[in-house]
């Protein structure tokens, strides 16, 4: 088991220091010369020259990017050139909107899709079965950004229940949460459709298993031979679309941010986007990344948990 | 044929077709402005009623359509592209070390979601449809990689392989000869399945400003607009939203009901 | 005394009958044996009594186990009787159990699902229970650590942990190695005297069902033809389908004699290592040893078998020999020249034809495509008429009509597919075909015709092959000589009548003497 892990996270480590070269070569090799971009056609050349000097740009490229990436290991991702405030502190105040939505949804969505890709693959071909599969056809093909302009529209604007948009911060986790449910509802919807249908076909494969048929010569009853073992086995494949959607989760939230106009990662990359702020950018998407590769690095732990076979092999 | 099916195919088909007659007609010019008439309901000369610049939205649906379409058909034409070839090279060498390079690379790309990969070129390039397409079709090239892959594998362990080995046939000709044709079904269902998130992907993108510019009508730019007045006029919100349901739910039927005719034991992803 | 009667019992699925008016009487402490062809609906017999049909069978009749009627049985008390007054054991140990849990849990399910212990002490009956059935390993053991007989054994612990009156065990040494085969046939032995229990064995092996059984069923098309106690049905075999079965079995082929001493190939001294899973992160990889040391020869038309259980290294041989794998050491020539990947005039002289009759073709392709895949070998392939032709002359050696080349594979069963493979191997006239486990997925009958055919191929002309098999008794009636390996190493060869009348090598001896013989049979002569 140790081994294994180790393994993965030679692996994560390998991953992240790739992930960090090409995100860095996309910006700041690219563009040229990254200062010119940032400030446009019309900057003055000692604006960009003392822009230069504090990114570092004169420094050859392998020391700027060792600057980087060590910064960002101690935690300093430098300063935004639009805010002037260090980005590490401008992420910490948005994260701590973006994170809980996408784990408030990820959370939402196990809630659901469990008990329904459970449900149809034990009443498989009935009336049960069909609504559910049914509606996950409907979930999978809905955007969630238009599904929360709808939320909205019934829920903020004709029935008034919850506000239109905004956070009030988490001083009252109570109003916090009631913010972030429908945000949350928008961006579980797809993902819970997507994870109900794996869970059923994933489920409907184990129940075909020969292992299934032991467990009934023994004496247990089609719904105790479903729970007892082939749940835990359908559960590998189900938990690697868990691992998966995170990232989708994660991107999503950015979007569905807009539509509430929500203090997140996705309005401080917009509004960096647009400001040429590729100091905020790099960092961002280099947050963005680690995160779903820790994810990942998670789910292959929890696999080797649910699966004794991965466990023995390194 | 399944039920699947033809409902699929003819969404499909139908939005396809609005986006193939948009090069020849459409009921109005939708860079031309109409003020007056804005926000109109539907019924009467605007079929579909007109938007907040009185620009008529069934106009709007068939030129973005033709958006849709075209992006998400080109990054799924670049993910098979690039995807099944790298698949097909990765299985035929399986276990060497050229396999893992294509392994972890394409597990590398799947960190970078479709809305990273747009962000980070849209911050150097700017946004434009061209920026979706290849953020789109760069996602893409891991999903055909080791899906081929995956199915390449145990094929490889099949007798008619060696059989076709022990006939002198090197690895690129029997991945041409008998892999390909033995995985084209699997690789056509999912490619439908990834045309329709291609779609669901265009529309996000083009919704936060990272796709398709202004004049070029895209449905997700239609339902960004709409956003501020989904109160005063609902169907300007609803109409576009209702096109990407209608055509996502077309294609993942035809891709349901493709496999099932094909081969219902075929394993396709979703994510 | 009786302990199952089943009456008059037909099962249909989807309107298309697969057991008609089965009757059979079977009591305790006896092992009762269902034989037949695959088809015949022995299995569909063993599930129906389990209570276990498949969704969408509609069975008729009785199937009374010490009085009550399985098919008037509800659900819940049938979930009560399995396990409990009846187990089964089935075919394919390695999927038979599940990969998550250890097995001692798995074994103790079977008695915490029937009786109210606490699961210490089920687990306490469960590790003594493994231990009755002779497994050695821990009870805190994952199904993959263990090897299939080991497995096997498993599953018949948490079949018999409740010590039901009836057992049923569906195929349960098929899918294992002859020397393991003998091992669990003893352990179901003992436990039937041991318990006094019903053993109702399905089996297509006949040596087993002569060997084992007190009384023995044969099935055909979903109905028994003849039922009897074992030594009065293998002296009367009343039905003509008995006797046509066991004298498939027995089977001997006439071969022409080997024309000459010309040696064809030749393997000398070859190794070959695979490596194997890291067991620290840095340092070489070890390796293991799946060809230690082979040598053999092959003279032009001289027909040999090579015997031994699975992971024995008969595969590895096979592709080394074709020059599919690289060997670590040695040589392999045919003609004195050394295989290799690209010298296709050389491997024209060798082809194959493997087990799987199912695998060994392109699903996607037609049949004249399929069997000239080896005329990639030819520098000049024939075209158009001299193609039609040799396809043709393909398809007539092997005794398939002409038509057969605009088809596609699944058109054809599995005995009609292996002689596909033949036609394939034979259309380009190569010396020597490997024959890789070629008759060993084929039902008796089926078999009989194909080593039939190969045989008539010999008469035609010279030809030389390598018949690698698990079962002895092929073998024995199909080559001139026999190799026998273990462990990756070539331990005794001969004369094949030499080596099975006298072994030398204890392994020899050890494989013969687990093999399960058919009876001398007065009518195995004049059956066919």
């Amino acid at each position: 088991m140790i081994r294994f892990a180790l393994g993965r996270l030679a692996s994560l480590t390998a991953s992240l220091i790739v992930a960090s070269i090409v995100i860095f070569a996309v910006v700041e090799v690219i563009p040229g010369d990254p200062a010119a971009f940032m400030l446009g056609v019309n900057a003055r050349p000692d604006t960009i020259a003392a822009l230069r000097a504090e990114m570092g740009l004169d420094e050859p490229l392998v020391s700027r990017y060792a600057a980087w990436v060590g910064g960002m290991v101690q935690g300093n991702f430098g300063v935004s050139w639009t805010y002037k405030t260090p980005v590490a502190t401008l992420i910490a105040d948005r994260i701590w909107v973006s994170l809980p939505l996408a784990i408030y949804a990820l959370t939402l969505s196990t809630l659901v899709a469990f008990p329904a890709g459970i449900y149809a693959a034990s009443r498989r071909g009935g009336a049960g079965d069909t609504a559910i599969m049914g509606a996950t056809q409907l979930g999978v093909a809905i955007p969630n950004f238009w599904f929360a302009m709808i939320l909205v529209l019934i829920f903020a604007i004709n029935l008034r229940w919850f506000s239109a948009g905004g956070f009030p911060g988490w001083a009252d986790p109570w109003a916090a949460l009631k913010a972030l449910t429908l945000p949350a509802i928008a961006l579980a919807l797809p993902q819970a459709a997507i994870l109900a249908r794996v869970m059923r076909s994933s489920l409907l494969d184990m129940l075909g298993e020969d292992f299934i048929r032991t467990a009934r010569a023994k004496g247990l009853t089609r719904r105790q031979a479903l729970w007892r073992h082939a749940l835990r086995n359908a559960l590998i494949p189900v938990l690697t679309i868990i691992g998966l959607q995170f990232s989708f989760l994660l991107a999503g939230a950015i979007i569905i941010e807009q539509v509430f106009f929500l203090p997140g990662l996705g309005r401080l990359i917009f509004q960096a986007i647009s400001a040429r702020d590729l100091i905020v950018v790099e960092s961002v998407v280099m947050l963005l990344v680690f995160t779903v590769i820790m994810v990942n690095f998670i789910v292959d732990l929890t696999y080797a948990a649910v699966d004794p076979r991965l466990r023995a092999r390194a | 044929m399944s039920r699947n099916l033809i409902i699929g195919a003819g969404l499909t088909a139908f939005f396809t077709g609005l986006a193939a007659l948009s090069f020849l007609w459409t009921p109005y010019n939708i860079e031309v402005l109409d003020i007056p008439n804005r926000l109109l309901t539907p019924g009467g000369a605007h079929v579909l009623g007109t938007d907040h610049f009185g620009r008529d939205i069934l106009s709007m649906v068939m030129m973005g359509a033709r958006t849709s379409i075209a992006v998400a058909l080109v990054a799924v034409g670049i993910g098979m592209g690039l995807g099944v070839p790298l698949g097909l090279w990765a299985a035929a060498r399986r276990g060497s070390l050229l396999d893992d390079l294509i392994m972890r690379g394409n597990d590398l790309v799947f960190a970078f979601p479709s809305l990273v990969i747009a962000i980070l070129i849209t911050a150097v390039f700017g946004p434009s449809a061209i920026n979706a397409i290849i953020a789109i079709g760069i996602f893409n090239i891991p999903v055909f990689a080791r899906l081929t892959r995956g199915a390449a594998l145990p094929l490889w362990e099949r007798d008619f392989i060696l059989a076709a080995r022990v006939s002198g046939k090197g690895a690129a000709r029997i991945s041409v000869e008998h892999i390909l044709p033995n995985i084209a079904n699997l690789m056509i269902v999912q490619g439908t399945i990834q045309f329709s998130l291609g779609i669901l992907a265009e529309a996000a993108l083009s919704y936060i400003g990272l796709g398709a510019q202004p004049p070029t009508a895209s449905w997700g730019r239609m339902l960004a607009d709409a956003q501020t007045l989904v109160s005063i006029a609902p169907h300007v919100a609803l109409i576009p939203g209702f096109a990407i349901l209608l055509t996502v739910l077309g294609l993942n039927l035809l891709g349901d009901g493709l496999r099932d005719w094909l081969d219902p034991r075929l394993r396709v992803v979703r994510t | 005394m009786t302990l199952l009667t089943i009456k008059d019992l037909s099962v249909q699925i989807g309107g298309t009958p697969v057991l008609q008016g089965i009757d059979l009487d079977m009591a305790a402490g006896q092992i009762t044996a269902i034989t037949g062809e695959s088809g015949s609906g022995k299995s569909m017999t063993a599930l129906a009594t389990m209570g276990l049909l498949p969704q969408g069978a509609v069975a008729q009749g009785q199937i009374l186990l010490d009085g009550t009627d399985i098919l008037q049985t509800p659900e819940p008390a049938l979930c009560r009787m399995r396990g409990n007054a009846m187990g089964m054991v089935f075919q394919e140990p390695m999927t038979a159990l599940n990969p998550v849990q250890t097995i001692g849990a798995q074994v103790a399910e079977t008695i915490l699902i029937h009786e109210q212990v606490t699961k210490a002490e089920a687990h306490a009956r469960a590790a003594a229970m493994l231990e009755r059935v002779g497994l050695k390993v821990a009870p805190t053991r994952y199904p993959h650590e263990l090897s299939g007989g080991q497995r096997q054994r498993v599953v018949i612990a948490m079949a018999i942990a409740m010590r039901p009156k009836l057992l049923i065990a569906d195929e349960p040494t098929t899918a294992l190695d002859v020397t393991t085969q003998a091992r669990i046939l003893d352990l179901l032995q003992g436990l039937v005297d041991e318990f006094g229990m019903g053993l109702l064995l399905i089996t297509h092996d006949l040596a087993v069902v002569a060997d084992v059984a007190d009384r023995i069923a044969v099935m055909q098309h979903g109905r028994i033809v003849e039922e009897g106690a074992t030594p009065d049905l293998l002296r009367a075999m009343r039905h003509p389908y008995t006797r046509a079965l066991f004298a498939a079995s027995a089977r001997a082929v006439d071969l022409p004699p080997v024309p000459t001493d010309a040696p064809l190939l030749a393997v000398r001294n070859v190794v070959r290592d695979y490596p194997t899973k890291r067991l620290s992160l840095f340092g070489p990889r070890p390796t293991f040893r799946a060809l230690n040391n082979v040598s053999l020869t092959i003279n032009r038309g001289e027909r040999v078998g090579l015997v031994g259980e699975s992971g024995c290294g008969k595969s590895t041989l096979t592709r080394a020999i074709l020059g599919l794998e690289p060997v670590q050491g040695g040589t392999i020539t045919v003609d004195d020249a050394p295989v290799s990947q690209g010298d296709h005039a050389l491997r024209r002289k060798m082809q194959v034809v493997f087990q799987d009759p199912y695998g060994s073709f392109n699903p996607r392709h037609r049949v004249d495509r399929l069997i000239t895949e080896p005329f990639h070998l030819l520098d000049n392939p024939p075209k158009g008429e001299d193609r039609a032709k040799a396809i043709a002359k393909a398809l007539k050696d092997v005794g398939l009509p002409p038509d057969a080349a605009g088809k596609y594979i699944h058109e054809f069963s599995g005995g009609q597919r292996q002689r596909l493979a033949i036609a394939r191997a034979l259309i380009v006239e190569p010396d020597l075909i490997i024959f890789d486990e070629a008759v060993s997925a084929l039902d008796v009958s089926v078999r009989a015709q194909v080593l039939d055919l190969i045989a008539d191929l010999c008469r035609k002309r010279p030809l030389a092959y390598l018949f690698i098999s698990h079962d002895l008794s092929v073998v024995r009636s199909i080559t001139d000589r026999v190799l026998v390996m273990q462990a990756g190493k070539i331990v005794e060869s001969g004369v094949t009548e030499t080596v099975f009348a006298n072994p030398q090598h204890p392994y020899t001896q050890s494989l013969i003497a687990a093999a399960p013989q058919l009876p001398e049979l007065a009518y195995a002569a004049d059956a066919l």
